[in-house]
């Protein structure tokens, strides 16, 4: 369980995140979704310290991190797998590598058992025998789940992926959806999502908050974002005609 | 103020750069990896170079002794005197910062922009360490043997120089070469060499560690790290012949 009290963040001018709290649960899908701009990638990076937030706290079971040392952080930091936007592959090794490369980092697993752990995380995303290619030779939607498979090796405890589903077909996104809300209850993982993807937020979201102004405006369950009233929350996930409409459907069915 | 504030930048980023290496079978390989890439591929540029540099220099001091009352194998003497202690380590050491340099201020710099460095970071890794401490030391170890190869190569160039234009004898360049040799020479050579290779991997490294923004901004990282690796070098290059030589 990650809870996040009162933290602020600043770029000059720019008050990114104000005194923005939330609870992230174990074992559920937390997504969060908000404006593109409106400081999820921001929010992420705070809670697993690779930005310094301003003040306020973010408690990992119970522990600040943010008044931890380095080597307190480290340990902290080995149980969080991270999907970046961008993928975030080491472009200079292979497709086997890069899911190794934690394992070989911080596990003494005998070459076969990391190379059984690769060729089963590679598996999971749909990716199995790709293992010597380059990043650089896979298509975009190959990349993200490598990077999710690079971040699921170590089993961790914490997994934040941000956009896992953006550039991908709505198969394969599925796909992704489900291994995330998978992984989530077998390894009972505190998981943190960000997604622009309205088809996710129904499907795996277990709690969904809405990052507005550098706020939590508003959280509840994917069965409470369909009856909810909120007009921000209306005016963005339900943009479009067409989603207007779904939801009306929705409403009459639960 | 700026550039004081770099300055502590600089020597806050050496100290996690020397912090204890988590993996020592990893940084052993990957520095042989390092060996080659910022070694073993600047030996052909390096051997080039050494050969046309020592051919000028012996034709400049052949084309500039008038006086009859000068032997014939101060040519050789001057030669090597002056590759040995200044050609070799210096300039061959600001055509490195340029190679080397650019190069590794590049991949940091993508890695960074990329945020693989990111990555690296959450997975608990020390990326300082992980990716700039092996640099360092291919870059100290291996760099002066391309230095010791430079100065061969410029000898042997200066003496192909001279033979072709019939401007000494082989036994006057020879015996040129020879006089006077001291081997403290090669020591102080190979000293500097050593600093040199510290400041081109850390300048270069400190430029694309701390880049910011896009691939246009890698490119800029990438030409600072080498217009201030030369400044490094040669600011040291000034301090180390004063402490070393006199
Ligand atoms: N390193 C930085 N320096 C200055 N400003 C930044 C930095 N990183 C982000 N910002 C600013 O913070 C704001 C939030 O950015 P962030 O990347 O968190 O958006 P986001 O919600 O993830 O958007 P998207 O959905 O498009 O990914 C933006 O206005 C951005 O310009
Ligand atoms: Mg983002």
């Amino acid at each position: 369980m990650i809870q996040i009290k009162n933290i602020n963040k600043s770029f000059g001018d720019l008050h990114v995140l104000k005194d923005f709290s939330a609870d992230f649960q174990r074992g559920k899908v937390n997504l969060i979704i908000g404006q593109s701009g409106s400081g999820k990638s921001v929010m992420t990076k705070c809670i697993v310290g690779l930005m310094e937030v301003d003040n306020g706290s973010i408690l990992y079971e119970g522990e600040d991190f943010s008044v931890m040392s380095n080597k307190e952080r480290k340990e902290i930091r080995k149980e969080i797998g991270m999907l970046f936007q961008g993928s975030a592959l080491f472009d200079s090794l292979t497709v086997e590598e890069n899911v190794m490369f934690p394992l070989k980092m911080f596990t003494n697993m005998s070459k076969k058992e990391m190379l059984d752990r690769v060729n089963f995380c590679l598996d999971r995303v749909n990716l199995s025998g790709r293992n010597k290619l380059f990043p650089s030779e896979c298509s975009g939607g190959m990349q993200k789940r490598i990077a999710i498979a690079r971040a699921i090796a170590m089993k961790p405890k914490y997994l934040f992926c941000d956009e896992p589903n953006s550039g991908l077909d709505p198969s394969t996104s599925i796909v992704v959806d489900n291994l995330i809300k998978e992984i989530t209850y077998e390894y009972d993982m505190t998981t943190i999502v960000i997604t622009h993807d309205m088809n996710s937020v129904i499907e795996i979201g277990d709690n969904i908050l809405f990052l507005y102004k550098g706020m939590n405006w508003w959280t509840g369950t994917k069965e409470e974002i369909i009856k909810t009233d909120n007009q921000e929350i209306n005016d963005f996930v339900y943009a479009s005609q067409f989603m207007k409409n779904l939801k009306e459907k929705l409403k009459q069915e639960f | 103020m700026n550039y004081i504030h770099s300055i502590g930048k600089y020597f806050n980023m050496l100290r996690s750069v020397f912090a204890r290496p988590e993996r020592l079978k990893i940084y052993y390989t990957r520095t042989l990896t390092e060996i080659e890439t910022i070694g073993l591929n600047s030996i052909g540029i390096v051997a080039i170079l050494s050969v046309f540099m020592g051919a000028v220099i012996s034709l400049q001091t052949a084309s500039n002794m008038d006086s009859p009352f000068l032997p014939k194998y101060t040519i050789g003497y001057i030669t090597r005197s002056s590759t040995i202690l200044e050609f070799s380590p210096t300039i061959i050491s600001l055509i490195l910062a340029g190679k080397v340099g650019s190069n590794i201020a590049s991949e940091i710099g993508t890695m960074k922009v990329t945020e693989q460095i990111d990555a690296l970071e959450i997975m608990g890794v020390n990326s300082l360490s992980f990716l700039v401490l092996p640099k360092v030391i291919a870059a100290v170890f291996f760099f002066p043997f391309l230095i010791i190869i430079s100065m061969g190569l410029s000898i042997l160039g200066g003496y192909f120089a001279l033979m072709s234009a019939n401007l000494a004898s082989h036994d006057e360049y020879i015996y040129g070469i020879r006089a006077f040799f001291e081997m403290g020479d090669i020591y102080y050579a190979l000293t500097k060499t050593a600093f040199f290779a510290f400041i081109i991997v850390t300048v270069s490294s400190f430029f694309g560690y701390f880049t910011k923004g896009g691939a246009l901004d890698v490119g800029k990282s990438s030409t600072q790290a080498v217009v201030w690796s030369s400044i490094c070098i040669l600011l040291m290059n000034f301090v180390l012949t004063q402490l070393l030589l006199f």
